[in-house]
């Protein structure tokens, strides 16, 4: 089983060892903190916008009601990751806080998009250690590049693609468990109007609150036309 | 050296900020599970996140001041779409893409277009 969880998060691997790295670049030349800071900042923060921006913050002695609010910001798009997952996680035992505490872009990516057995424990145990294995990868990457610093002499140009190719996948792997294009066509106009109108830093949660909303409006429509919930509408 | 105490309370206010974000719907909503609107959010929120966490990182990987904007990217992007429905072997599908996309980068030779 293990083998097939590694197999499942090896995209994983190739996005976040060298994002991992890029921030933990980032870390040892800008900033004058002991190395292992960089990877502690992996186990404890965890999360790769939010490091990257913690650079900065660290770099000009932000204060700390300063930092929460940018790094609670910044992650807010997190907020609407666990609604789809509240009964998934449900009786999960002591696992749920590190399943909670995991949810990354990438995590929730796989989290949602994998086939499920009839056995909720078991697939409980699979998330976690799929949350587990992608943690891993993040922290390692932020550890080699704190220690390499300046020396990352390797060509690994456009290895983070990965993760694209990797929303790519479960995009179409969605579309053919759901068997419906509207949320599709939500996501990626919701995504095309946040570009347009956001800074980068906004687009990722101003995609979702859009979405969002377009899916209570939608939710809206099909009680008041009296469609059951959950039927196939496609 | 610098200040530890300043690094330590950072760090301790980064992830307890990160983990709020994180942990606020099972706080609010854990019994609103069988709600029919949680479920219709279960059930659609996913596909709607893939395709925008798609469509930015993309977006984001593709060089939008070549004289075919975005063509690096988007390139390497339709190739793991063509794969994958050819084949929908998920490592197959985002080998072949990154594999593209980093040789594009690295020699430039979509540089040209």
């Amino acid at each position: 089983m293990n083998q097939s969880v590694f197999r499942l998060t090896l995209p994983i691997l190739f996005g976040y060892i060298p994002l991992g790295m890029a921030f933990g670049v980032l870390f040892a030349t800008q900033l004058d903190y002991p190395w292992w800071a960089a990877p502690l900042m992996g186990v404890l923060i965890y999360a790769g916008a939010g490091q990257i921006l913690a650079v900065s913050l660290l770099a000009v002695g932000a204060g700390m009601v300063e930092v929460f609010v940018a790094m609670f910001v910044l992650n807010a798009r997190h907020l609407f990751y666990g609604l789809s997952l509240l009964g998934q996680f449900r009786g999960a035992g002591w696992r749920k806080a590190y399943l909670i505490f995991g949810l990354t872009d990438e995590t929730y990516s796989l989290l949602t998009s994998r086939p499920r057995g009839p056995d909720r424990h078991h697939e409980q145990e699979v998330d976690f250690r799929i949350t587990g294995f992608n943690q891993c990868y993040w922290v390692i990457g932020c550890a080699i590049g704190a220690l390499l610093g300046d020396n990352v002499a390797f060509d690994s140009t456009g290895i983070e693609f990965a993760l694209v190719a990797l929303f790519i996948v479960l995009t179409i792997e969605q579309y053919k468990a759901l068997k419906d294009g509207f949320p599709l066509w939500t996501g990626a106009a919701a995504a095309g109007i946040a570009m347009l109108m956001l800074s980068p830093s906004h687009q990722l949660i101003g995609a979702i609150v859009i979405v969002t909303a377009v899916l209570l409006v939608h939710y809206r429509r099909l009680k008041d036309t009296g469609a059951t919930e959950g039927a196939n509408h496609g | 050296m610098a200040d530890m105490t300043y690094l330590l309370s950072f760090i301790a206010v980064a992830a307890i900020a990160t983990f709020a974000t994180r942990v606020i719907p099972f706080v609010f909503f854990e019994r609103h599970t069988e709600h029919p609107l949680i479920k219709h959010l279960g059930r659609y929120l996913p596909a709607a996140v893939m395709a925008l966490l798609a469509t930015v990182f993309l977006t984001r990987s593709g060089n939008w001041n070549a004289a075919v904007p975005g063509l690096d990217a988007v390139l390497p992007g339709l190739l793991v779409v063509a794969i994958h429905l050819w084949r929908r072997n998920a490592l197959l599908s985002i080998a072949a893409g990154t594999a593209a996309y980093m040789t594009i980068q690295q020699t430039g030779f979509l540089a040209g277009f």
